[in-house]
């Protein structure tokens, strides 16, 4: 045996993290929340056999998610899940809930149609919002995880309190969410490091990144050193804004660093490659707009809302964004995003056409 | 004329936004508050402010509701103890206006149908959520003019202003509030979302409605009936106010609400406490004036 092969690939050689694919919920966003119930179906199907072992499936903006605030899926979440769970062979089927649009009775009915996994998120500061949701969770013995979002707008310590908080109602795991893709690594290891040093060491800590400011890849790896086991991606980055940490690349990084997942690199690569690409509307990368929110800290999902926005009330997308920023709107705000581009539209003295 | 007296149930943020409302009015007066922790900031104030306070929940209270005269309750506590709270003051003939999600009487937005209520002797009626007070006779404005298939609200409260009873019922808020779209807002079908933003300084509480009407919009219509509710609104509410809109998009109408508070209780960022309490108030008010001019008489209710 050479010395090579005895020597660790890296520091963090060794760890296991498990993987979560956002491509068929925050992959929603980036397809205006238009995928089918048969895509569904063919892209989880192919992720259970490249072994990704939890698969997320809602609307973009998950239970209770349908409404004309944020889209109207093209099935209801009962149907999405309950064509895709009973197919899969070892994934876990999981869901999002937002509390305040999402509720215990859909948690119920997502239960009932197979799904086994939630992340329960609130907004980085208002984690209290979610007791109700987390006990309702453990009740039905779900894998139960406080998702903390746009977590740029707290501090380490608050993030601790907060991820403390939910811990306390019973999450198992708890995410910090870097909803606008704005964190670095250096924020990152802060982060995690104060969760770590707060929750107790059975909670898992996870980290669930968007790839604005292209950071996705560095700032989950830096999760996993200061102590996160879960990370989030998409398979070929699929989702809001710049998209997700892509998940083949992850992956792959993870097998050079010594990170066991359980995935199968190649067929996740694969499968990036062959049926999510062309499931595409537009190429997910760090373009002129999605850099905007990673820059400006502004909630992924806003993107598209914005562009169409622009392109109706004559205000260029990032000016729009950048406002949103400024004025502190959070994840579900999407009816301030028109009402924003209004307001700077008669600010600027451009016409706004009340009626098309 | 002798003022109807009032208690206050709850010393959480809404309770205690009432005592200044309930202090403007000419028909009433806030006696009670009943809370249930001896400190907590809102039985401090009430009775700095001259009520006689208990801090031993409705309990504390009962004994002293007939040599007091109390006739009307405000329940602002949490949907899980209004019922108990409920059938205890109405056994003693107290009217009671619930501003809790639990929703066990009929829903009441005062310029859409407090006159019912009135009429019908109503002995609890529930207030929804600031969310339905706030959007509502939007809904209904546009529903009075054309059917409305589909209406749908966004309301976005600063985190400051949002109190422990509130975060804990979101869920019943969400239900309470779609069903009253329906129910009282006219549209066959509801969904209401909240959203709570912790900005600093804290952002006003705004509203956004979406009607989806069967037909295409009548505009013109629309518009003045819109305009028509929001002045109707703003004799009890004055910092309703319209920022966007309406839109017309197809058969989709969007309003863009902004509601600022008089600034009583918590700063005028909390939109969403005086929209509650202030149509509280005025409901409780129409039912005063009709128990003062001897139109309708309370009497207890017994107990099933």
């Amino acid at each position: 045996m050479s010395e090579s092969t005895t020597e660790k690939l890296s520091s963090l050689d060794g760890r296991k993290v498990i993987l979560h694919d956002m491509c068929l919920r925050d992959g929603m966003h980036a397809k205006g929340e238009q995928i089918s119930v048969e895509e569904m179906v063919t892209v989880a199907t192919a992720l259970d056999d490249a072994n990704v072992p939890y698969i997320q499936v809602t609307h973009g903006a998950g239970l209770g998610g349908n409404s004309l605030q944020h889209g109207f899926s093209m099935a209801t979440n009962e149907e999405y899940i309950s064509a895709v769970a009973p197919l899969m062979k070892q994934a876990i089927v999981s869901v999002l809930l937002i509390p305040g649009m999402g509720t215990m009775k859909e948690l119920q009915s997502a239960y009932d149609a197979g799904a086994r996994s939630v992340h329960v998120a609130t907004h980085c500061t208002e984690a209290n919002t979610s007791p109700q949701h987390m006990a309702f969770a453990r009740k039905l013995g779900m894998d139960t995880t406080g998702f903390l979002m746009m977590a740029h707008l707290n501090t380490a310590k608050g993030l601790a309190e907060q991820a403390a908080l939910m811990e306390s109602y019973g999450a198992q795991t708890v995410y910090l969410t870097d909803s606008a893709g704005y964190m670095l690594p250096e924020d990152v290891t802060r982060c995690i490091s104060a969760l770590r040093d707060t929750l107790k060491p059975e909670t898992e800590i996870g980290f669930h990144g968007h790839h604005n400011l292209g950071m996705g890849i560095a700032n989950s790896i830096a999760a996993i050193e200061a102590g996160a086991s879960r990370i989030d991606g998409s398979a070929a980055g699929l989702g809001a804004g710049a998209g997700n940490t892509p998940l083949e690349v992850f992956a792959a990084v993870c097998e050079r660093m010594g990170i066991e997942t359980g995935v199968d690199l190649f067929k996740l690569m694969d499968l990036s490659e062959n049926i999510i690409l062309p499931l595409m509307d537009h190429i997910i990368r760090v373009d002129r707009e999605s850099l905007t929110l990673g820059y400006a800290g502004v909630y992924s999902t806003f993107l598209l809302h914005a562009k169409r926005a622009a392109e109706r009330f004559g205000i260029p997308a990032r000016d729009i964004l950048v406002e949103l920023g400024r004025k502190k709107m959070i994840a579900g705000q999407e009816d301030m995003i028109v009402d924003t581009a209004m307001t700077m539209a008669k600010a600027r003295g451009i016409e706004i056409t009340t009626s098309v | 004329m002798e003022k109807i007296k009032c208690a206050l149930i709850g010393s959480g943020n809404i309770g205690t936004d009432l005592i200044y409302k309930i202090q403007r009015s000419p028909y009433l007066e806030a006696v009670w508050m009943v809370g249930i922790d001896p400190e907590s900031e809102g039985l401090l104030r009430a009775k700095d402010m001259g009520l006689k306070v208990t801090s031993e929940g409705v309990d504390g209270l009962l004994p002293h509701v007939l040599e007091d005269n109390i006739q009307i309750a405000f329940d602002a506590t949490s949907a899980y103890v209004h019922a108990e709270n409920s059938r205890k003051l109405n056994e003693l003939g107290v009217l009671m206006i619930d501003l809790t999600p639990a929703a066990i009487g009929p829903l009441c937005v005062p310029p859409v149908n407090l006159s019912e209520h009135t009429e019908k002797l109503e002995m609890n009626v529930n207030m929804i959520s600031c969310a339905g007070q706030a959007t509502i006779p939007i809904i209904s404005a546009v529903s009075s003019i054309q059917p409305v298939e589909y209406a749908e609200i966004v309301a976005s409260l600063a985190s400051k202003s949002v109190g422990i009873g509130t975060r804990e019922n979101l869920d019943e808020f969400t239900y309470t509030t779609s069903s009253a779209i329906e129910t009282v807002g006219g549209a066959r079908k509801g969904k209401a979302l909240a959203i709570i933003n912790p900005a600093e300084p804290p952002l006003i509480m705004r509203n956004t409605i979406y009607c989806i009407t069967d037909d295409k919009p009548e505009e013109e219509k629309i518009i003045e009936s819109i305009l028509k509710m929001i002045e109707e609104v703003k004799k009890y509410v004055p910092g309703y106010k319209l920022i966007n809109g309406p839109i017309f998009d197809g058969n989709k109408i969007s309003v863009f609400m902004e509601v600022e508070g008089l600034g009583d209780y918590l700063p005028k960022y909390a939109g969403n406490l005086d929209v509650m309490t202030a149509a509280a108030t005025r409901t409780a008010e129409m039912f005063a004036e009709e128990i003062q001019t001897g139109k309708i008489t309370l009497k207890p209710v017994e107990a099933a």
